[in-house]
């Protein structure tokens, strides 16, 4: 990715790209939210472009900055051999992004990925799966107000003293008991 | 299901016995424990007859929570964990992540460290791609050449146990070169067992590569088209099957790659045989690369010194009131990275093994994304062998090599 191709990019869209810089050698455009997915169309179709090869959308939580969240998403091009990076922000209270399975086929689990763990939602798709986590878990694990002990077995777990070694209820639950924990038959399945 | 009637079709079919049942799909169910898969995935299969309609990959099931970890501990401590992403070539986990902080850190390692970094890799692309070769032949009935391939991989995770001192999980990276230099003699037992690993290959490369059976269930199975591939974000072995000609290695060389002469095998149709014979021939050119790196290394340091990202040697932590410092300094607070993001990227055996780090200035990683090539690979499973036979499922599985480790996290 060299300058002018930023450069381009800004051209073509004035209103949606926010800036632009190379940091590391990484060429990233940060653009607003409402844009991506034509920019996207045009970072892959645009001949002298032709980012086709998507490899990865993430997101990062700052937690302390206005808007919460923002997505990254990782482009390749085989015939320019160039990475390019867009950067998408986000606000916490309404974590939506239009998605971009439109354009690249394989951002799909990426987006399932972003959902399961970071609680964006992503419009013009299907209803959003987790990717990793089971569907009855709640909350969004790698958001940085999740705590990083934060266990939801889906059957109780037996106390276990040293909770630093295995598995129990964690820092601040009352202390356990000393007698054999109760064996899985007996627990009661929760729902 | 609503059930399919042809009704016009039978109809008009003049002969009865050919005419089409009306018939319903059946949705079945394989894993998360297979025998014909290794890994653990769950397949939701909607079945017609034997035709696959609809596959619906389940995984998670080894998910542990890698990028909330590595948040959680100093840079330094990141690195067994990186082990466990692709359990069984952790030298390219390791040394890729490696080189991407060393990329936000604007660290420039000594040679030595780059070809020992070179051999590592290599080595155990060499172990990666055994495995999925070999594992391939097992599951689609041939159980010899799964022992070959096992016999030449724990050949070389000895000399890879002699190098790091673990046979899997090496952790044997450090920020800014290697742990430890090439230990006495390495060198010549490793060109000995080099010289066995080629035979073993060539041991599976008889019984598989012109093997009838293996021929029919993998030739046109699977089949991905260079343009799909690349849309599903397919690298490695998988994309360059279907004649994509993108190896990281040569388009971006790291470490020592612009040094060494190597081929990059193509693919022409992108089925299951392509990607097999793909890997048979890039262990051959993996094999001549170490033997180049060993031709070609010198003597030197095999880690920079600067206290600030390296441990101080032993004897200067108890003698000397700098060495204790940095020494104290390193394990309370971490290496200190400075503020900023990067995206680094080096070709492990399945693909693109990416990083997306992005440090605070603090000790401690604020955020690090691991773009694991399974993942996309596993998630264009569907495409692949949609509308052809359960059976076919199998090799194109096997073919995608997928690492639960770094697939699920």
């Amino acid at each position: 990715m060299s300058v002018e191709q930023l450069q381009r990019i800004a051209e073509r869209f004035p209103d949606a790209v926010v800036e632009g810089y190379t940091l590391h050698g990484d060429e990233t455009l940060v653009i607003k939210r409402e844009n991506l997915v034509e920019v996207a169309q045009f970072c892959k179709n645009e001949p002298g472009l032709e980012f086709k090869l998507p490899l990865s959308v993430t997101c990062v939580d700052y937690i302390d900055e206005k808007p919460r969240f923002e997505l990254v998403y990782t482009l390749y091009s085989i015939t320019t051999g160039h990475h390019l990076r867009l950067k998408v922000r986000v606000p916490e209270e309404d974590p939506v992004a239009p998605s971009t399975i439109g354009v690249w086929r394989g951002m799909d689990w990426w987006e399932r990925y972003c959902w399961d763990m970071y609680g964006i939602r992503f419009s013009g798709r299907g209803p959003m799966r987790r990717l990793w986590m089971y569907e009855e878990f709640e909350g969004f694990p790698l958001r940085k107000d999740y705590p990083l002990r934060g266990r939801q077995p889906l059957i109780p777990e037996a106390d276990v003293r040293d909770i630093y070694r295995g598995p129990g209820p964690g820092p601040g639950s009352p202390p356990a008991s000393r007698s054999n924990p109760p064996r899985p038959s007996q627990l009661p399945i929760v729902k | 299901m609503p059930e399919k009637h042809d009704s016009t079709e039978s109809r008009v079919t003049e002969n009865a016995l050919e005419a089409r049942l009306p018939t319903k799909t059946m949705s079945i169910n394989m894993g998360p424990s297979h025998p014909a898969s290794h890994g653990t995935v769950r397949f939701n299969i909607e079945l017609d007859g034997e035709t696959i309609v609809k596959l619906d990959p389940e995984i998670g099931f080894l998910h542990r929570g890698f990028e909330k970890s590595c948040e959680n501990v100093t840079w330094q401590q990141c690195l067994p964990y990186t082990d466990r992403l692709n359990y069984v070539s952790a030298l390219c986990n390791n040394f890729g992540f490696l080189t991407a902080i060393e990329k936000l850190a604007g660290i420039e390692i000594p040679e030595r460290a780059k070809y020992i970094r070179t051999i590592g890799a290599e080595m155990h692309r060499l172990c990666d791609h055994l495995t999925c070769t070999a594992a391939m032949g097992m599951e689609l009935g041939g159980f010899a050449p799964f022992l070959y391939g096992m016999e030449a991989r724990e050949l070389l995770w000895d000399r890879i146990a002699e190098l790091t001192g673990a046979r899997v999980t090496t952790s044997y990276g450090r920020i800014g070169g290697v742990e430890k230099d090439l230990p006495e003699g390495w060198v010549q037992k490793v060109k000995d067992t080099l010289v066995k690993v080629e035979e073993f290959r060539q041991e599976i490369d008889q019984l598989l590569t012109l093997n009838r059976l293996f021929i029919d269930r993998t030739r046109d199975t699977g089949v991905i088209s260079a343009e799909d591939a690349v849309d599903f974000g397919f690298t490695g072995p998988m994309l360059r099957a279907s004649g994509v000609p993108y190896d990281v290695r040569k388009a971006h060389p790291y470490w020592v790659y612009d040094r060494v002469e190597f081929k990059v095998p193509i693919g022409t149709r992108g089925d299951n045989f392509d990607r097999y014979y793909i890997r048979m021939q890039e262990m051959v050119e993996s094999i001549s690369i170490i033997n180049q790196c060993f031709e070609q290394m010198e003597p030197g340091p095999h880690i920079i010194e600067d206290w600030r990202y390296v441990m101080p040697p032993k004897p200067q932590v108890y003698s000397t009131i700098e060495g204790v410092i940095g020494h104290f300094k390193l394990v309370m607070e971490g290496v200190k990275i400075p503020k900023g993001e990067v995206y680094s990227y080096t070709e492990s055996p399945n693909g693109e093994l990416g990083w997306y780090l992005v440090s605070d200035g603090s000790g401690r990683p604020y955020k690090v994304h691991c773009r694991a090539p399974g993942i996309q690979l596993v998630s264009g499973l569907e495409h692949m062998v949609k509308g052809s036979m359960l059976p076919d499922l199998i090799p194109t599985f096997d073919a995608i090599n997928m690492i639960g480790g770094e697939v699920e996290q």
